[in-house]
């Protein structure tokens, strides 16, 4: 039909602009605003959720942290950033922060390191495969508190069997987890035993998706051994896994507090102290929900913090 | 002294009997294609040359040099991959640069950081990147040195992967399917590349497909595997005209080639639907034979020719030829006509016609699938059967 208005009009007219057609827009226009509000719709939920169980805790933690809050007052006031003064002067909190330091700082390479050669280990055995990963997930899975007791008894100083061991071949043994001085290593040979099964598993997965097809081209291409072929393909591929479990263990190891509550108390003489445990100690058994509150913004700043760094200098880096 | 023998390799996995005895031999430059249906060893072969699989027994020389024993890194072989196995975390120049870092420089001065500060590395290391750049620059690729596997496309990936295994100048190029990953247009372009870089390589190439055009059309040599033996072993154009054996007739040629089971008469004749042939050699009465003929050396002609009576069932125009399929009327076997577009002319299917073959390019095979020499004094067809 276009064509034969265009052939009956006259030679000049069609030169003209021709009058913009106004029916669509509106058309249009609906259309996008019906997706806009299904959009909402299907976003309402996951929204809510996060509001209710994430944004509105943290806001309540951050509004607590100002207050002089305690439970069982029914009336509080706002204090501004006296908490936070006290804080840096409190000795226990900067005694845990360090402690908290000390044991990730321990604990998370260790587990890191020992998770891979366990995953490494594994991967290149082919009878007794499974065995082994049970074996290794075993700690994982079972309940720390319970397990704490095992430890307890195989490190008690003189019935425990470490140190019944020890004596054997003529080593004095130390009190594990009754001195000042050996306590907080204890806890952290504790929770590298309690996370390798974890970061193996990740590292095993990880393993299994590198295709083999890299390790033969790798072995053409003159990586004689086993060593120069972990070095060329295995490590790199296994570079988003690492970012992964370095994150985890992180913040697993910060996160550490049933070990220290139920085998030592943060004793002796603060020397197991950690940071969860401290929250723990002023917000449930001293009940300053306030003071608690601040110490729990410190430290979720802390995670928050070596969260990004890490992802701003190592993320960027394993991914291809 | 051929480049390359490889002598009476077997390999197994379990009761699965992957190589059965395979024994070959190549000519310095040349290029030998491996082809066959999947699960027919080609690739294990390869993978026992290339030194990544052990062989059962046998053993295999190359340029004078027993690398049976060897490990793969110690054999100077180049190999390209179906996937192109390039290191995803690495640029194209450095996947290049592997292969001469890996064999010029120590372990040690391989080592980021410490590596760099070691003495002598810093000449080794501008060498292997002059290397890296000529090449590139061969092969077109000198502006993508600096991307990454993941930010390439398929073709590129592959020139690359090409680049890794040349650089090294190897004694031997293993290709396993190299094309396969490539879209149609681009693989039928690559295939010219290849041809062309091994040219000018003048290394022995052992190249695996399971595309027969691929290899009938880059080989000098065809090497055609059928579940763990080697079939026949020749220059394409003896492997589609004078096939050793049946699977290679059938494996090799498009449309597949006809056959027709038949049993060789009493008096040594041959009864084909309503035809007797007549062999000049004799053929032992009673066998079991089976007569093969491609599709070109057919032609349709009006019913009442001499020939064989049969039915048009479909037509497939290609732009240059016909491809005619037909049934038998005596013996229901379909038989595929391949006709220059004139000469179909006015065919339609259902139309009755008469196929008549060229009697001299008749091929007869014996029960265990091995070519009977006989048909080589087949006569064209003799008389015509009563009743």
């Amino acid at each position: 039909m276009a064509d034969m208005t265009a052939i009956s009009i006259p030679a000049e007219v069609p030169r003209q602009k021709a009058p913009k057609p106004i029916v669509p827009r509106p058309i249009v226009n609906v259309s996008e605003r019906h997706e806009a509000r299904v959009a909402w719709m299907l976003a309402a939920p996951a929204m809510i959720l996060i509001v209710l169980f994430i944004v509105a805790p943290v806001i309540a933690v951050i509004t607590l942290g100002f207050t002089d809050f305690e439970l069982g007052y029914s009336t509080f006031k706002f204090v501004g950033f006296e908490n936070y003064a006290e804080l840096f002067g409190d000795r226990t909190f900067r005694q845990s922060l360090w402690n908290t330091a000390i044991y990730t700082a321990i604990v998370a390479p260790a587990s890191i390191l020992l998770g891979l050669g366990v995953a490494l280990l594994i991967e290149s055995e082919t009878v007794g495969r499974s065995f082994f990963r049970t074996a290794y997930f075993l700690p994982v899975a079972s309940l720390l508190v319970a397990m704490a007791t095992v430890w307890q008894y195989l490190l008690h100083p003189t019935i425990g069997p470490v140190n019944s061991m020890l004596a054997m071949v003529g080593l004095p043994g130390p009190n594990w987890l009754g001195s000042a001085g050996t306590v907080l290593y204890s806890l952290s040979m504790i929770g590298v035993w309690q996370t390798v099964g974890f970061n193996m598993i990740l590292f095993l997965a990880g393993l299994t998706a590198i295709p083999r097809d890299l390790y033969s081209a790798a072995e053409i291409d003159g990586a004689k051994s086993p060593i120069d072929r972990f070095f060329l393909v295995t490590l790199p591929m296994l570079g988003p896994t690492t970012v992964f479990v370095t994150t985890i263990s992180i913040i697993n190891a910060v996160k550490v507090f049933e070990t220290v509550k139920t085998l030592t108390e943060g004793g002796p003489n603060k020397a197991s102290e950690v940071l969860l445990f401290t929250i723990y100690q002023e917000g449930f058994v001293y009940l300053r929900v306030g003071y608690a509150s601040a110490m729990t913004v410190v430290f979720l700043a802390v995670l928050v913090v070596m969260m990004f760094a890490q992802y701003r200098l190592v993320d960027r880096k394993v991914h291809y | 002294m051929s480049a390359l023998s490889i002598t009476n390799v077997t390999k197994s996995f379990g009761d699965n009997h992957i190589l059965k005895g395979i024994s070959l031999e190549a000519e310095a430059g040349e290029f030998i294609a491996l082809v066959g249906p999947s699960g027919c060893g080609k690739s294990t072969l390869l993978r026992i040359v290339a030194g990544l699989e052990g062989a059962d027994s046998g053993e295999i020389v190359a340029g004078g040099r027993d690398l049976t024993r060897l490990v793969a890194a110690e054999r100077n072989v180049a190999m390209v991959f179906q996937s192109y196995a390039l290191y995803p975390h690495l640029t194209a120049g450095q996947n290049i640069a592997v292969p001469l870092a890996m064999r010029n420089l120590t372990s040690l001065q391989r080592l980021p950081m410490i590596g760099s500060m070691l003495p002598g590395q810093k000449a080794i290391r501008k060498d292997i990147l002059r290397q890296v750049t000529d090449m590139a620059r061969s092969l077109k690729i000198d502006h993508l040195l600096d991307r990454k596997p993941g930010q390439m496309s398929g073709g590129q990936r592959q020139r690359v992967a090409l680049a890794r295994a040349m650089v090294r100048q190897p004694g031997l190029f293993l290709m396993d399917e190299p094309l396969s990953n490539l879209d149609a247009n681009l693989r039928v372009h690559a295939r010219g590349e290849i041809v062309d870089l091994h040219r000018r390589a003048g290394v022995p190439t052992l190249y695996v497909t399971h595309d027969q055009a691929e290899a009938l059309s880059m080989a000098d040599r065809v090497a055609v595997m059928m579940s763990g033996s080697l079939l026949q072993l020749a220059a394409p154009e003896v492997i589609y005209d004078d096939p050793a054996h049946i699977e290679v007739a059938k494996f090799v040629g498009q449309p597949r080639i006809n056959t027709i089971a038949s049993r060789v008469d009493a008096d040594g004749a041959v009864t084909l639907g309503t035809w007797r042939l007549q062999p000049h050699e004799r053929l032992v009465p009673g066998t079991d034979i089976t007569v093969a003929i491609r599709s070109e050396f057919l032609s349709i002609a009006d019913m009442g020719t001499p020939g064989l009576p049969a039915h048009i069932e479909r037509l497939e125009f290609l732009g240059s030829e016909v491809i005619v399929y037909t049934k038998l009327d005596a013996i229901g076997e379909s038989m595929v006509v391949k006709l220059a577009p004139s000469d179909a002319r006015g065919l339609v299917a259902g139309k009755p016609v008469t196929i008549v073959p060229q009697g001299e390019r008749l091929m007869v095979f014996g029960a265990d699938g091995a070519r009977l020499r006989a048909d080589l004094t087949f006569t064209t067809l003799l008389e015509r059967a009563h009743g």
